[in-house]
């Protein structure tokens, strides 16, 4: 298995493309013809051949430029990558988590070699190579958890037990849609979630909490959460909301197709054996709608799901504004058909 | 003036339930303009809680200066500024041991900022206590340029330190003690809706 990793940019000049096969195994969030927030959690224990769900950490044509891209955001703003004293330990825990299945799960790409606490990383697409000492924070160029995520797609939220609630303590966020690392810092569970709308009433956080703080070791769980961004930005921050938010208003019916992505998080969450927190990867997968519509079941569920949803959702996830030009763009590919369960092309 | 009454809002929005004796603990008091009034009623209610407190005091115009210092606190200090005071505020802080009660009263801001001193010197959460008396004026960052500007009367606002018009959200860090503005302008650079004064 050899992946050819893509010379693409998600900024300025937008070079970000998704090969036929990216397309194939995009991770199409809606199962049904509608949304509503719900608990949709499920095991992280692999899944189809090729699918992003197969590997513990996905790694895709677009690993190489997402670094790149990371790097940037963090010479601009290191403020987004934090963690509060109390969770270096954490940060070791999520470091060997993802060294040692990256090894597994890619071997051709990833190499660890441990002796005792001497170990030995080797990430060939990145070009690095790395002895250092496990534990000794001296011994790496960053802090544990900030050098294995600039080494791995997705932002990372690094969550704290105690008290009965998460906290978000720690965090590697440049991907991220529309929330500040920098601001939510130290919240809890539901300090951070706050300005979701309606999910509170439906008492989906309270579930939620439950279930996550009740994760196991080597039982880690996934969702897929969604939004949608114009162009191929990875860093939609509120940090930078003034620079990214002009773009928001330059679709015309001649580009949505090609500006406008779908933006969807896989979000999992997993146990860290040391410390008893809870790692968050949230691994952002864009696709063009002219690209996503090349799936006819995608199409026509994407519009049918878009054209519905309340206001409130849509507001919320930032598109209200654009939701006229994205349904009748994509009204042209759904020619009322009924569609099949689950997510999977047909 | 009575104590405020906040509107229903999101989670992280801090509520202040009012200050309630915890009996002749070791306390501090910090208070801002009419906030020395929300001190003065927990006294009536329970002279006790006064025979260890460490009252700081910043009038910020208000006429209570007095009044607060006839109290008989431990120590009663006036400030000229929260700001003048927080070094003070620290050290009592660093040396407070377990059963150690922190009473905040007056504007969002001066609990925001001492709440989140505390937390980070180690206090628990279970022993700050607050009530809101006064200016709903609130502390805001800016989420661009993280600056804060205090005393926010208006929505929206012009950062003090970038320059951007911001919108007052109710999102709010403890950490920080101060809620989020956010450009307001951000996808129409220039339209910027009429300031109108926050309310409760």
């Amino acid at each position: 298995m050899t992946i050819r990793f893509n010379e693409e940019t998600f900024r300025d000049d937008y070079t970000f493309y998704n090969s036929p096969q990216a397309i194939r195994r995009f991770p199409f969030p809606f199962d049904r013809d509608d949304y509503m927030y719900s608990v949709n959690m499920e095991p992280h224990a692999g899944g189809p051949e090729g699918s992003v769900f197969e590997r513990r950490f996905d790694v895709d044509e677009h690993y190489v430029a997402e670094m790149r891209d990371r790097a940037i955001t963090l010479d601009e703003d290191p403020l987004r990558c934090q963690s509060l004293p109390h969770m270096e330990l954490a940060g070791w825990d999520l470091l060997e988590l993802i060294m040692t299945c990256k090894a597994e799960d890619y071997p051709d790409l990833f190499e660890l070699r441990r002796d005792g606490d001497q170990w030995h990383w080797i990430n060939r697409p990145l070009g690095i190579e790395q002895r250092f000492t496990f534990l000794d924070a001296g011994t790496l160029p960053h802090g544990p958890m900030e050098y294995i995520t600039r080494q791995t797609q997705g932002d990372f939220a690094v969550l704290d037990q105690r008290e009965g609630n998460l906290w978000m303590d720690a965090g590697m966020v440049t991907s991220q849609a529309d929330w500040s690392l920098d601001f939510d810092i130290g919240m809890n569970f539901f300090e951070w979630h706050a300005p979701v709308p309606k999910a509170h009433e439906m008492g989906i956080f309270q579930r939620a909490l439950k279930f996550l703080m009740n994760v196991q070791q080597g039982a880690p769980s996934r969702r897929l959460n969604w939004t949608m961004t114009v162009n191929p930005r990875l860093d939609t921050s509120p940090e930078n909301y003034h620079k990214w938010g002009p773009e928001k208003r330059e679709l015309t019916p001649e580009n949505v197709g090609a500006k406008q992505y779908l933006r969807v998080e896989l979000q999992s969450f997993w146990r860290l054996p040391r410390s008893n927190a809870l790692a968050f990867p949230i691994r952002c997968y864009l696709i063009a709608l002219e690209d996503l519509v090349s799936v006819p079941k995608w199409g026509r569920r994407l519009h049918r799901v878009l054209r519905d949803l309340p206001d409130e959702l849509a507001e919320y996830k930032g598109f209200a504004v654009n939701r006229p030009l994205i349904v009748d763009y994509l009204a042209r590919f759904d020619d009322g058909a009924p569609t099949s369960p689950g997510i999977y092309p047909d | 003036m009575p104590a405020t009454k906040f509107s229903p809002s999101i989670t992280s929005r801090p509520v202040y339930p009012g200050l309630v004796s915890r009996g002749a603990a070791p306390s501090l008091m910090v208070a801002d303009a009419e906030g020395a009034e929300a001190l003065i009623d927990l006294v009536e209610r329970d002279p006790a809680v006064l025979d260890a407190a460490h009252i700081v005091y910043v009038p910020a115009g208000a006429p209570f200066g007095a009044r607060l210092s006839a109290l008989g606190a431990r120590l009663c200090h006036e400030a000229p500024s929260l700001s003048a005071a927080l070094p003070r505020i620290r050290a009592a802080l660093a040396e407070a041991r377990m059963g150690f009660q922190l009473y905040l009263a007056g504007t969002e801001g001066l609990i925001g900022r001492v709440a989140a001193e505390a937390v980070s010197a180690g206090l628990p959460l279970d022993a700050i206590q607050s009530e809101h008396r006064g200016s709903i004026a609130r502390r805001m960052q800016c989420v661009h340029c993280k600056g804060i500007t205090e005393d926010v009367a208006t929505d929206p606002f012009v950062c003090a330190h970038c320059g951007l018009t911001l919108f007052v959200r109710d999102h709010y860090s403890r950490r920080l003690g101060a809620f989020q503005g956010v450009c307001v302008d951000a996808e129409t650079p220039g339209i910027v809706p009429a300031s109108q004064e926050i309310r409760p």
